[in-house]
Formats: C-alpha cells, structure tokens, sequence
C-alpha cells in the first residue's frame, strides 16, 4: 500500500468525491468520557498488535461550532508511532466531525470500510468522548468497547446507561489511581441485572496493567445480543437521519423553518415528496 | 474567510517550548481549519509521516532552541523526497533576523516571531492556499517579502 495515496483516497471519501463499498472486517470503536484514556489505551494496544497485524486508526474530535476548525490531538498519545519498527503497520488518521455537514458518522464508516479494503486487519474509532455522536458511530463499528475511568462517587449514571447497553467489552482505566475498582464493583452489580454483560477489564494505559488483556480480546470479542439490537437501532437511526440530511432541500427547508415559519410537520411532509 | 485547510503543527527536535505552537494551533482552529498537533519532540521523519498520513496541505513548524537552521530544513528536504511538494512549510518561534534568508531558500514560505497577531498567520494561510508555493515549487516567494 502506497500511504501517500491512500491518505489522499480517505480526503477524497471526506470531501464526498469517492464512493466506497461495504467490506467484511473488523472495525471496534473505543468510546467513553473525555479524557479517561481512549487514546493511550490505543497506544496500548497498537503496542501489543503491531507489526504483526496491521491496523488503522480513526481518531474522532469534535469540530468547533463557531469557528469551523477543529484541534485534532489524540497523536499527541500514540508514542507508537515512534517506533520505526511498528509504525509501518499503523495508519492513524485525525478526522473532525464537521457537524455542520450533519452525516460525519457516515463518513466514518465510508473510511473505515475502504481502510478494511485496503487489507488493514483492524480498524479502530477513536470517538469523542460525548453526546449523540459518541452512539451514532457505535453503529458504524461491528464491536464496541466503552471506557471508564475512576468517577467521584457517583456510581453509574443513569445517563450511562444507553452506552453500555452498546458495550461488547468494558474497560475500567486509571487502575492505578483511588476508585478505579470500586466503579468496577459497581458495574459487576448494576450489570447482574442482564443475562449477557459484557466482559470488564482493570486496566492502567500509563502503568501497563490489563493491555495484553485487552490487546488479545480485541481481535476475538464476541457479540452481545443486546449490543448487537442497540447497535442495529443506531443504524436505523443513522440511515434515517441521512436521508434528511443528504437531501438536496434540507438547508432552504430548515432556512424557510426559521425564517418563514414553516411547521415541522409541513417540513416533514416535503422530505417525503 | 478562506477555505479549510488541514494543517500540521509540529515542534521538531528537543525544544521544550510549547506554548507558541499551541497557542498557534488554536488560532488557526479559531479560523476555521483542521489542526493537528504532534505534540513536543518530534523529528523530521516522524513529521513528514505526520503530514502524509494526515493528507495535510500545511505544516507549521515551531523553534524556540535555536535548532531551526538544521530542523526546519530537513523537513523540508524530507517532504520532496517523499513526493510532497505540493505541502506549504511556514515556521515561528525565536528565529534571528539573520537566519531567515536560509530558511525561505530552503522552501520555508513564512516566518513568524514572537508577538505576531494570530490574524496575520490566517492572512497567510488563505494567500499561501490560493498560490502554487509548496516545497516542491520553484516560486521563490515568501510572506512579508
Ligand atoms: C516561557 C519560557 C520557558 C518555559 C517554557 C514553558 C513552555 N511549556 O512552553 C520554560 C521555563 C520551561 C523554559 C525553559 C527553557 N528555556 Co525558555 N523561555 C521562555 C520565554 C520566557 C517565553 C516563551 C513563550 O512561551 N512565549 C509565549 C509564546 C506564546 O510565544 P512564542 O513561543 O514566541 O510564539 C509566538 C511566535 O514566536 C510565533 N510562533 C511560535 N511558534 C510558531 C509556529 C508557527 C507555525 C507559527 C506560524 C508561529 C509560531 O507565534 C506565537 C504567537 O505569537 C522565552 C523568552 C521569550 N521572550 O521568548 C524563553 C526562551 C525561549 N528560553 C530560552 C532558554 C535558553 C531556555 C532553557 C534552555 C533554559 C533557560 N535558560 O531557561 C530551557 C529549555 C527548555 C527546553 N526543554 O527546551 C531562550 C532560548 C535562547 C535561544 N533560542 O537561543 C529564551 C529565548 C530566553 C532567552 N532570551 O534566553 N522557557
Ligand atoms: N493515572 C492515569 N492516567 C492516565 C491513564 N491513562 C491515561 N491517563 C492520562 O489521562 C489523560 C488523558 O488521556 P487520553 O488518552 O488523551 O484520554 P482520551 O480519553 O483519549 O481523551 P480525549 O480524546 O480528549 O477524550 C492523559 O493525561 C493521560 O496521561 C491511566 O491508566 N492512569
Ligand atoms: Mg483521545
């Protein structure tokens, strides 16, 4: 593979110049709060994975509303790429979720699937680490595996709950630090509850703890019934929301909405024509 | 505004100094471009990586050491070996007067030293992306010639 032409292949797909076709493989999204450790789990595991697999990396931050622009830094964590040895076997690409454009997950999974047709063995999404667009691009991934981190004694949120409801494995980072095994006790009760929980891992991304762990079952996580329902809602809703998004009249439609009035119901009526 | 541009920021070599780069990176995020930031201590191969990678049409290499005159060079030579020549090189932090003609013959387009408005790196990122100036050109242009 020529990584000149297969960068420049994935700015085409963004721009919406390249079309791309689904391709088997697997594509896992590490997901979770900011800053729990996302990315240095990654670094983790690309350790572990390279040079034996090859592996590509999606990594997901947030486009600024105002301004556009976007400060795309989870490579700042990737010391992997220092690594002269493993480096040509990971391919790590920053990508910001342009909301404006309103489908980026879409795009994601256009990215991650030509990454697949270009014999990676794994793709990985870093998401950002919050709201509805964390769970829309769980539906572009085939597993999921949530991220949490020590919590100030506030148990497991309700708000949560939707997530790992999404999760084919759960990580609980920062083992090195106070509460860490206290939010996976929590986990274990609240989770006793579902006849197929997840999996939970103790792990630290800067001490080393629970990575061979993780790196192994990344390769083999199998699915769970529950994430896989959630996950094909996620895909009904996403495919849904592209259908409005992508059609040629949603701007003037939601310009005559704000300007003219223009009722939701009536707006709706003419997406179906 | 100008386009979006996707730009690289990138401290090559020791320097420790990172408060320019990330207060430039954010400026450029404020106007509206897709930034990415390496992070302290890169070398010029893992810079070059970095931009390939990323498809970025812009690097921004920041020097506070007094390394520029050999770093921001070899980035340079490093990209046309790689085949990018249409990627635009600009640089700031403390770089001598003197040791700037050096730099923009090697193919750096800007140079910007301390107390620089952030308006004007914006000004030349939209002027740079409208002109044929990437490493590889022949132009001998640079900013604030
Ligand atoms: C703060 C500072 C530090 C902090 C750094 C904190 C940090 N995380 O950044 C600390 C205390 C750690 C430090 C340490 C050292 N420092 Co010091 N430090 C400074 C100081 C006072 C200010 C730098 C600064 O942050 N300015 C604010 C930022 C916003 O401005 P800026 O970096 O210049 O960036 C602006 C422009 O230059 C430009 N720019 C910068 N980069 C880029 C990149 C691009 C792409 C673009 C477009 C523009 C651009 O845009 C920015 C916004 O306008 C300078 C003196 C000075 N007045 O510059 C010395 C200075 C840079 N340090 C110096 C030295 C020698 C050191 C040390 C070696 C030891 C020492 N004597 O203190 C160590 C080495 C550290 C290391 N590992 O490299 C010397 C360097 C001498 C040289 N180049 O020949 C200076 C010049 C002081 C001096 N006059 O001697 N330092
Ligand atoms: N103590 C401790 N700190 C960690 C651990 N893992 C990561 N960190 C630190 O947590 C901070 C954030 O780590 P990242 O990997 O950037 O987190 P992230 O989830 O990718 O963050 P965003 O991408 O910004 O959402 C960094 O300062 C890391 O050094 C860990 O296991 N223990
Ligand atoms: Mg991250």
């Amino acid at each position: 593979m020529e990584r000149r032409q297969l960068a420049r292949q994935l700015s085409a797909i963004e721009n919406g110049e390249l079309q791309v076709v689904k391709t088997e493989g697997l594509i896992v999204a590490i997901t979770g709060p900011p800053g729990v450790g996302k990315s240095c789990l990654v670094d983790g595991i690309l350790h572990r994975l390279a040079p034996k697999h090859k592996v590509a990396v999606l990594a997901i931050d947030p486009t600024s509303p105002i301004s556009g622009g976007a400060l795309l830094g989870d490579r700042i964590r990737l010391s992997v790429l220092d690594d002269a040895e493993k480096s040509d076997s990971i391919y790590v690409r920053s990508i910001a979720t342009r909301s404006s454009s309103g489908s980026i997950p879409s795009i994601v999974s256009d990215l991650a699937n030509h990454l697949l047709a270009s014999n990676f063995d794994l793709v990985i999404i870093e998401t950002v680490g919050a709201g509805q667009s964390e769970m829309r691009c769980a539906a572009i991934a085939n597993r999921i595996i949530v991220v949490e981190g020590p919590s100030r004694g506030d148990g497991v949120q309700a708000e949560k709950a939707g997530l790992l409801e999404l999760a084919d494995l759960i990580v609980v980072n920062k083992s090195d630090l106070e509460g860490a095994s206290k939010v996976v006790n929590d986990l274990t009760v609240s989770l006793t509850l579902t006849n197929d929980a997840p999996p939970i891992i103790l792990a630290s991304a800067t001490e080393g703890v629970g990575l061979d762990e993780l790196s192994e079952k990344i390769l083999s996580l199998e699915e769970r019934v529950s994430s896989r329902r959630a996950r094909v809602r996620q895909q009904l809703l996403m495919a849904h929301e592209n259908v409005l998004v992508r059609n040629p009249a949603f701007e003037a439609i939601i310009d005559r909405m704000s300007e003219e009035g223009l009722s939701i119901e009536d707006a709706l009526r003419e997406f179906d024509e | 505004m100008g386009a979006r541009q996707r730009i690289v920021i990138a401290k090559p070599g020791l320097d420790g100094h990172d408060r320019g780069a990330k207060v430039v990176a954010r400026a450029l995020r404020d106007g509206g471009h897709e930034v990415i930031y390496t992070g302290l201590r890169r070398t010029p191969d893992q810079i070059v990586r970095t931009v390939m990678d990323e498809d970025a049409r812009f690097v921004g290499l920041s020097s506070l050491s007094g390394a520029h005159s050999h770093l921001f060079p070899k980035v340079c030579n490093l990209l046309r070996e790689a085949g990018l020549d249409d990627v635009v090189v600009f640089g700031g932090g403390i770089i001598p007067e003197d040791d700037r003609s050096q730099l923009f013959d090697a193919g750096v387009r800007a140079i910007f030293g301390p107390g620089t408005p952030s308006t004007e790196i914006l000004e030349f990122v939209e002027f740079a992306s409208g002109l044929n100036c990437g490493v590889g050109s022949p132009d001998e242009w640079h900013w604030g010639e």
